[in-house]
């Protein structure tokens, strides 16, 4: 295989990554005012991610570093392209990791409560704008000879790329449902189970159109079969909630939503930004890429180190796998600032 | 290319780099420190050292949140407002970051969540060395984005392709063994210690003469006070060492800039250093100056009697080097000559602040030495303003090396003025540069209020039934040691 083809690969790879972990830490965030109907219940649900959201968030972070490396015209149309989006993106990301953190670092509710809605916007924000960007980035944006974006931001919000980021918010949602039924006991879990069922039967409406569309558009063969199996997976997923089956269920919005997102590279490549524009050039695994010689130090980094970083991020999981319930939630810490 | 865009990136870069690069010294420090803090605990079973790891490990926490959501912008701005740049240095820029966010970020990220959580989940040694490996994971980081900062100050192990019109790697060793790399890494990491450090002096000297309210109270302070101000003076020498080197080298590969840093305008053999001058520094004029004789000559070269070129000869130089070859679409000509007075005065307040700093914590040593409690005002006032001192040496420090390179984004290849996004609209950049800076301001507000808070507030005591348990607890109804 070509080395352009192999990162094309673990760039896939990473964004997978990022959105079947982030989708559910965005999800539990979204869910926050739905199921955490009192302070402990909110803060069952946070403390459900408090030990890994930023473990996941750096997914991104490598994807972003990756893109950079490897596939530098990419990056660079990419970014200064879809240029205020992606603000849009980095303010929720900032206001919600420091929510997590400030959150409770002061007794007192007012102060909770704008925390608590950093935390749903900062998650809800990200959860559609990327399914929108990667919607664009499928459907082609007008992309000049130069390689330069040449829409302005009105472009990126067109019917197809909307539905992408309808996508990804109903599948983080259902994601986030089923992870909090895994990781709770009690009434918050009842709850969330309860929600899985409704978000997910939503969730694999929107999905099964946009990826029906998207194959109609773009697709080719291996993207169809992922996309099949996407559907599957989502589908026995949400049996498994009926069944009350928690951990199956989260194998099933796991799968479905790594498999979607694997389906949607596959349908991209070999094109890694194409251009709707008459005598524009769009980028590919070949014209966007570093060389060879860049491309080769990477892989041998990659392969060095992705295996350990599983190994502790797992081990991770593994260390707080304890269900919790508002049982396990101990009084608030004192804090220095008066209610 | 839009000029507008240009001078709206170069802020935005200048403001979120430099405020990102105010939490980043005390992460890389403090880390170190409560990790140590934690081991003394772990040896020794004296509970003022697990109070002070909790302590200072709360606020550590407030401090790299906001390190980290910060450094997310730091990742994505290349690509937003510097994609020519990005384009053209992708090949070899782009690695150190990758690497940087495989190696380090995740390391960070994932231990820190198991130190925070993981009181009661894990044995007390594992526990501990959570905290080292996510302190190594900020060194980590700082290689390598310092690895890619060298690149942009020094190019090696490239090669400028003509054809595809970028520079393009060619020996990876060479970029990451950078000699201006070996010299900034060192040197950029003590400072770090340094600003971890006098942070900790301040709060618990603060705490030692006004809070303590017993003598296990003063012990444990005094213990803070003492072990953090002996890091900050020793890695005052090391940075000062190593500043000595760093100048070297710099005087070495890009002497505008050291030339610059002494508003050194023509050509003297041998130099003095100017402490201070008042008077114009376009070189016209010099109405008041004090003058050490030949240390300039000393600290540019290595030696007292030693030739330092001025600026109106590198001018020339570069003029002829640079500016006859605006062919290439990444070589631009014009004035190689960057702020002057700029980069005269935030060199000397780095040195300045920074040996302030080191004089401090040597006084703080003195007067706490054998049990003593000092209760002098000057002293505290001193104390209180010791954390500002490192941090702001470290902004001037970095203000001085990147205002000093201009006009060049890589040295030698490719000005900042073609760095920038064409792409990006000024009503874009900046809508961009708005936000972040208001976002920005508002959190720095919220974020001192609570380390003061905090800081204010002490370390609280321990008793029995709050230490953590020697080995893992299993029993599933037990309420978690620690919860958001
Ligand atoms: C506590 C902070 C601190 C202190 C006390 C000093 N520095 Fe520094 N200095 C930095 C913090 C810093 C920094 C912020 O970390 C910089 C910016 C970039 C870098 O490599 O380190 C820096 C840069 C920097 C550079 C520019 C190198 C370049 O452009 O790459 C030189 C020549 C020196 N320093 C020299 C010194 C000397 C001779 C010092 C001793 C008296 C000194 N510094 C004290
Ligand atoms: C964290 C410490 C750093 C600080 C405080 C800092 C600060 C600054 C400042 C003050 C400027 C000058 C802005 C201007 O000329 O208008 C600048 C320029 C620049 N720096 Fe740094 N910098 C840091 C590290 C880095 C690193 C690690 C990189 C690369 C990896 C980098 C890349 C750049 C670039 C691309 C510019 C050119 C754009 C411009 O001129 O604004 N900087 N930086
Ligand atoms: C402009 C260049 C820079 C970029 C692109 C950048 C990128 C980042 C990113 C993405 C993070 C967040 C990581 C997380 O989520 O855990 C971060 C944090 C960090 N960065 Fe930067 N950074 C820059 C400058 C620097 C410099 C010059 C240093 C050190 C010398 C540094 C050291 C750190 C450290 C130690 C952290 C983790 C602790 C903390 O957040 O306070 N960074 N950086």
């Amino acid at each position: 295989m070509e080395l352009t083809t192999v990162w094309f690969s673990l760039i896939a790879v990473l964004w997978i990554g990022y959105f079947v972990l982030e989708g559910f830490d965005f999800g539990v965030g979204m869910l926050l005012p739905l199921i955490g109907r009192t302070e402990d219940e909110r803060r069952v649900l946070i403390n459900t991610i408090g030990p890994v959201w930023d473990g996941n968030e750096v997914w991104l972070l490598v994807a972003g570093g990756a893109t950079f490396a490897a596939f530098p015209e990419w990056y660079a149309t990419l970014f200064s392209g879809f240029y205020l989006p992606l603000l849009l993106i980095l303010v929720a990301l900032i206001v919600r990791g420091l929510a997590f953190e400030y959150r409770h670092k002061r007794d007192d509710a007012t102060w909770r409560a704008r925390w608590d809605l950093a935390i749903i916007v900062g998650s809800a924000v990200p959860a559609v704008l990327w399914g929108v960007a990667f919607g664009n980035i499928l459907r082609g944006v007008p992309i000049d000879s130069d390689l330069e974006y040449a829409g302005g931001f009105f472009n990126l919000l067109n019917p197809y790329a909307l539905l992408g980021g309808a996508t990804t918010l109903m599948l983080f949602l259902t994601h986030g449902a089923v992870f909090i039924s895994l990781k709770t006991s009690g009434r918050v879990r009842e709850h969330a189970r309860d929600l899985a069922t409704k978000l997910g039967v939503g969730a694999a409406l929107v999905t099964v159109v946009f990826l029906g569309w998207t194959q109609l558009d773009t697709g080719t063969v291996p993207s169809a079969l992922a996309f099949a199996a996407a559907a599957v997976a989502l589908v026995l997923g949400l049996l498994a909630v009926l069944a009350g089956r928690d951990g199956w269920s989260f194998v099933g919005t796991f799968l479905a939503i790594g498999l979607g997102v694997a389906g949607l590279f596959l349908a991209l490549f070999p094109d890694v930004m194409p251009t709707s524009l008459a005598g524009g050039t769009g980028l590919t695994t070949t014209n966007a890429a570093a060389t060879a010689y860049t491309l080769k130090i990477m892989t041998v980094v990659a392969v060095l180190f992705t295996p350990l970083v599983l190994a502790y991020q797992a081990w991770t999981y593994w260390v707080f796998r304890r269900r919790i319930s508002v049982d396990h939630i101990p009084a608030p810490l004192p804090t220095p600032f008066a209610p | 290319m839009d000029l507008d865009t240009l001078d709206i990136a170069r802020w935005q870069f200048a403001i979120t780099t430099v405020y990102h690069f105010m939490f980043v010294p005390i992460t890389i420090g403090l880390s170190a420190l409560v990790a140590g803090y934690e081991t003394a605990w772990v040896r020794t079973r004296n509970r003022q050292w697990l109070r002070l790891t909790r302590f200072f490990g709360k606020l550590f926490l407030i401090n790299f949140a906001i390190g980290v959501v910060t450094g997310i912008v730091q990742e994505f701005q290349f690509g937003m407002n510097w994609s020519d740049y990005s384009r053209f240095v992708g090949d070899v820029f782009g690695a150190p970051l990758a690497i940087e966010g495989l190696l380090a970020f995740f390391l960070e990220s994932t231990f820190l969540g198991l130190w925070i959580f993981g009181w009661d989940r894990l044995p007390a040694r594992l526990h501990a060395a959570c905290m080292w490996l996510v302190h190594l994971g900020t060194l980590f980081s700082a290689y390598f984005i310092l690895a890619a900062n060298s690149f942009m100050q020094n190019p090696v192990g490239y090669r400028y392709d003509p054809e595809s019109g970028r520079a393009e790697m060619t020996d990876f060793a060479a970029v990451m063994f950078n000699k201006v790399q070996l010299v900034t890494f060192p040197h950029t990491v003590l400072a770090a210690y340094m600003t971890g450090a006098a942070f900790v002096v301040g709060v618990a000297f603060w705490q030692l003469v006004r809070k303590a309210r017993d003598e296990e109270d003063r012990s444990m302070y005094r213990s803070a006070v003492r072990s953090a101000a002996m890091v900050v003076l020793v890695a005052g020498i090391g940075v000062t060492v190593s500043g000595d080197f760093q100048g070297k080298v710099m005087t070495e590969v890009q002497p505008m800039k050291m030339a610059a840093a002494e508003a050194l305008y023509e050509t003297e053999q041998p130099a003095d250093f100017s402490v201070f001058t008042v008077g114009s520094l376009d070189g016209s004029e010099e109405r008041f100056a004090i003058k050490v004789p030949r240390l300039l000559s000393f600290l540019a070269t290595g030696d007292a009697g030693g030739e330092v070129v001025g600026i109106d000869d590198l001018r020339e130089q570069y003029a002829e080097e640079y500016g006859s070859d605006p062919g290439a679409a990444y070589y631009s000509p014009g004035d190689y000559t960057p702020v002057i007075p700029l980069t005269y005065w935030t060199f000397r307040l780095m040195m300045g602040l920074g040996m302030a700093a080191a004089a401090v914590a040597v006084w703080v040593l003195w007067a706490t030495r054998r049990g003593r409690t000092p209760r002098g005002r000057w002293l505290l006032a001193s104390v209180l303003a010791l954390p500002f001192l490192p941090l702001f040496a470290n902004s001037f420090g970095w203000i001085f090396t990147e205002m000093g390179r201009q006009p060049w984004a890589v040295f030698g290849l490719m000005t900042t003025q073609n760095a920038v996004s064409p792409s990006v609209s000024p009503t874009e950049a900046l809508i961009s540069l708005v936000v972040l800076t208001l976002l920005y301001g508002v959190l720095a507000v919220v974020e001192v209020k609570l380390l003061l808070g905090y800081a204010r507030h002490g370390a609280d005591k321990v008793d029995d039934d709050d230490l953590p348990p020697e080995r893992p607890d299993h029993d599933p109804d037990r309420p978690l040691a620690f919860a958001y």
